[in-house]
């Protein structure tokens, strides 16, 4: 089972797009990818108030994902905590994956010619710290949270 | 191994404090300090190591080869630089004296060295860009409170309802400031949104009036006649603390609800409804005067109406209210050493008027674009150099093209920045600053619940050919032999300088990258506020002595604003979260995320001149046209068109922003010295320019 999720309070998001932001330095990305995406629906008038809802959208980290097995060289894997990641010594950016992918979440990086996506910044993870786009969240509407079984 | 460095962000002038992790000499991470943001930060903060790495940016010192703007520049030493500038002040200084230099900065903490060095050479002329931002909301706070903008904090965490005109207070985005709102929107409290469009701050709003551009006096105005006749205010506090009530009174007597709502283009019916909220929500209920309020010809009396109904909530040192911004004295500590302090204090009048033509405004920085008459006419007297630091004129005032006529009289044009100011293009002279993870600079002071100082250390060393703001006034200052007033040589000595009276260390800054001056904060006893407030009776003046001395009404009788003509529109403009106006439009990542503006035209309106979403729409005013797309929605007025400010740049060396969006500044024709005469800000919102289905959209396949 996926051990973590993030969730994004949308009464908090104010749409600043400042984790698209946070996420792509934190990865050192060059112009081009963006592994995360603030969206919202046009706006509708609520009781006089034209208001929106925002969405926050990264990898959904698949219980059974379509990317992984697709992958000839064994660098998409996922993790037992249920990260899925690129290995990025063993990827030749074939972009099997972002094909694979039912919403195309791998990304081209065209400066290292390999294929990149969220990780929930598992190094970050792993040293006990939280993703770019949660500790960073201009509001704190982003949250990692921790799955458990009930 | 990683190195961690305190520092303060500089990609917009809020300076957030910041956490900096390098690397191999390399930026690594940017967060915002945990102790005061927990982390948070936006998207432009993030964005810091590509402007470091920018190329598009001056890398050296620059001198000016062919004509003024034409981008001809010679790569110069430091040395050889200051030395050229330095000389060309020494001739001005010789020839016209020391009062024709004239120099700006952001405003802020890190002025101090600036406007030391104006006073230093013997110039009164310091000046900053606030004619075209918050000179109005500063003039009407003093009216009425005898504080500037900045002598209150608004708690609006605790506070119960939140009142906004015009202010787009979730998309100027200064984190702590966002989060107050977000909090207390958690904690139940009401937002009330004002403006010509919808915002991301609307969105969050519990009511919202779209009101016809140019009418928020008289909103105002209705909310004060409202809240008098339904007793909904503090009438204690008003009686203790306040002169003018009774006129104040007989001033709204006509301003009902129901006049405001035909004039403003509302429902009378929300603002009853509001009324009765504020009624329930008060005293915790703040108004939030305005920031950026050049805007229309009577924002002066809106920001001063809106202060008046703070006054009316009495609202005043309490929580969830408008609470005195202490600084060290009032914590019996003492602040930092200012290097403006030492320099002469100077009795030459201003060139710009403020204080002798203009007795009512404030001298501080005086107003920027009364410097364009003196350059223009050589009245009071001439002025012939112009050192603009952090500062573009060019974008932040009306009408570029009558700006640099007047320039056109100078001797000498300096630009210290980190990036090609369009200012900077046309200048003389280009001193390029290291960026702000590239410099050290002063000690400052933040006033707040709990004061506190706090220093911007340099993250990285500097990856190209820049310096820093203070050795370059010093390495001028020595040059011009003002030595004296500048007594240190390196950042570590201006630091231990400053410090000195505080008794504080650098070591002090070492845990939290700032030091706090307060244990716990403090409120002042309400019931002894008496000589707080700094008008001449000691009182809040809903009657202002000061303005009937210098022959100005305490309120200006309404006047409805002009409709536009058949076929044109208001030009309003505001700012996105992506960018800081002009200074980011350049930055490779935020570029990426917003690469240009649109213009924002009402769906009927744009139905009945045959303009699509996303077509492509000629602005025009005058003789000056931008081309940018359009963005057809229901909801914004259709009075106004709007777009992002800062965009339509036209340096071709930053060839990203290069011609990207328009610019609104450059629509704003002949409105350079369009001024609120009581409040002195520009009134930027008076353009009306006309729109029209562009020859740029494909009208045929030409192509194979």
């Amino acid at each position: 089972m996926n051990k973590y999720a993030i969730y994004l309070n949308s009464r908090r998001c104010i749409g600043c797009h400042g984790c698209e932001l946070h996420c792509k330095t934190n990865k050192g990305l060059p112009v081009g990818p963006f592994l995360c995406e603030i969206s919202h629906e046009p706006l509708k008038s609520v009781k006089g108030v034209p208001k929106t809802e925002f969405a926050f959208r990264s990898c959904r980290h698949c219980e059974d994902p379509f990317c992984v097995p697709v992958c000839p060289t064994g660098a998409m894997q996922k993790r037992e905590d249920g990260i899925v990641f690129v290995e990025q010594e063993k990827c030749i950016g074939c972009m099997a994956c972002a094909g694979a992918c039912p919403w195309g979440i791998p990304q081209y990086n065209s400066e290292s010619n390999k294929a990149v996506k969220c990780d929930y910044c598992m190094d970050r993870i792993d040293a006990g710290l939280k993703p770019a786009c949660v500790t960073k969240c201009t509001t704190h509407a982003l949250k990692l949270v921790t799955m458990q079984e009930l | 191994m990683r190195k961690s460095v305190w520092s303060m962000c500089g990609m917009c002038t809020v300076r957030c404090p910041i956490r900096v992790e390098v690397e191999d000499g390399a930026v690594k991470w940017i967060e915002g300090n945990q102790h005061l943001l927990k982390g948070a930060l936006c998207a432009k903060g993030s964005a810091g190591p590509a402007l470091v790495a920018d190329q598009e940016r001056p890398r050296q010192p620059l001198i000016r080869k062919g004509g003024r703007g034409a981008g001809r520049w010679e790569p110069v030493s430091w040395e050889f630089a200051l030395d050229y500038v330095a000389d060309k002040i020494r001739g001005i200084k010789e020839r016209y004296g020391a009062q024709a230099i004239l120099a700006s900065s952001r405003g802020g903490p890190f002025q101090d060295v600036v406007k030391a060095f104006t006073h230093a050479l013997g110039s009164p002329n310091y000046s900053n860009h606030d004619s075209s931002c918050g000179r109005n909301v500063h003039h009407a706070s003093l009216s009425l409170f005898g504080l500037g903008r900045k002598g209150f904090i608004y708690d609006i965490k605790n506070a119960r309802h939140l009142v906004l005109f015009g202010r787009n207070i979730l998309a100027s985005l200064r984190p702590a400031e966002v989060n107050q709102v977000m909090d207390m929107l958690d904690n139940g409290g009401r937002m009330t949104y004002v403006d010509v469009r919808q915002t991301l701050t609307g969105i969050k709003a519990d009511n919202f009036f779209q009101v016809r551009p140019g009418t928020d006096y008289a909103l105002a105005l209705a909310l004060i006649h409202e809240l008098i006749k339904a007793r909904a205010y503090d009438a204690g506090f008003v009686e203790r603390y306040t002169t003018g009530f009774a006129e104040l009174s007989a001033f709204v007597e006509n301003c009902s609800a129901e006049w405001a709502a035909k004039e403003c283009g509302v429902k009378e019916k929300n603002i009853h409804e509001l009324v009765a909220q504020i009624g329930e929500d008060r005293p915790r209920v703040i108004f939030h005067p305005g920031w950026m309020l050049s805007r229309y010809r009577d924002s002066f009396y809106a920001s001063r109406a809106l202060n008046c109904l703070n006054a009316l909530m009495g609202n005043i040192e309490i929580e969830g209210g408008l609470i005195f911004a202490k600084g060290p004295g009032d914590y019996g500590k003492k602040g930092v050493r200012s290097l403006a302090d030492l320099s002469p204090k100077l009795t030459i009048p201003r060139a710009d008027g403020v204080g002798e033509e203009y007795k009512h405004f404030e001298k501080g920085p005086g107003l920027f674009h009364l410097f364009y008459k003196a350059m223009a006419t050589g009245k009071p007297y001439p002025i012939k150099g112009v050192i603009c630091v952090r500062h573009d004129p060019f974008t932040c005032f009306p009408d570029p093209a009558a700006q640099k006529e007047a320039l056109d009289n100078c001797d000498l044009l300096v630009s210290v920045d980190t990036h090609y100011s369009e200012f900077g293009w046309y200048s003389d002279v280009i001193l390029p600053e290291a960026t702000y993870l590239e410099r050290d600079s002063m000690i400052a002071v933040q006033k707040g619940l709990k004061p506190r100082l706090i220093k911007r250390n340099k993250a990285i060393e500097p990856q190209s050919d820049t310096a820093c703001l203070c050795t370059i006034i010093k390495g001028l200052a020595r040059r011009l032999g003002l030595d004296e007033y500048f007594p240190f040589n390196n950042l570590q000595e201006l630091w231990a300088w400053q410090l000195e009276p505080t008794g504080l260390g650098l070591q002090d800054f070492e845990q939290k990258g700032f030091v706090e001056l307060a244990e716990k904060p403090v409120l002042f006893d309400r019931e002894k506020l008496d000589g707080k407030f700094k008008t001449p009776s000691g009182k809040i003046e809903f009657s202002s002595q000061k303005l009937s001395e210098c022959g100005f009404p305490s309120w200006k009788p309404y006047e409805s604003p002009e409709r536009p003509p058949k076929g044109q529109f208001r030009l309003v403009f505001g700012r996105s979260p992506i960018h800081a106006h002009g200074h980011t439009i350049n930055n490779p990542l935020l570029n990426e995320m917003m690469p240009e503006n649109s213009l924002w035209i009402n769906s009927k309106a744009a139905s009945r001149i045959g303009v699509n979403d996303g077509d492509m729409v000629d602005v025009s005013s005058g003789p000056v046209t931008s081309t940018v797309r359009a963005r057809v929605t229901d909801f914004i007025h259709p009075e106004a068109v709007y777009t992002v400010h800062g965009f339509g740049r036209q340096i071709p060396l930053q060839t990203r922003a290069y011609h990207a969006g328009m610019s609104d500044q450059k629509l704003m024709v002949g409105q350079l010295q369009n001024m609120d005469p009581v409040g002195g800000g520009l009134n930027l919102c008076e353009t009306f320019v006309s729109v029209r289905r562009s020859s740029k959209n494909p009208q045929r396949k030409v192509e194979l």
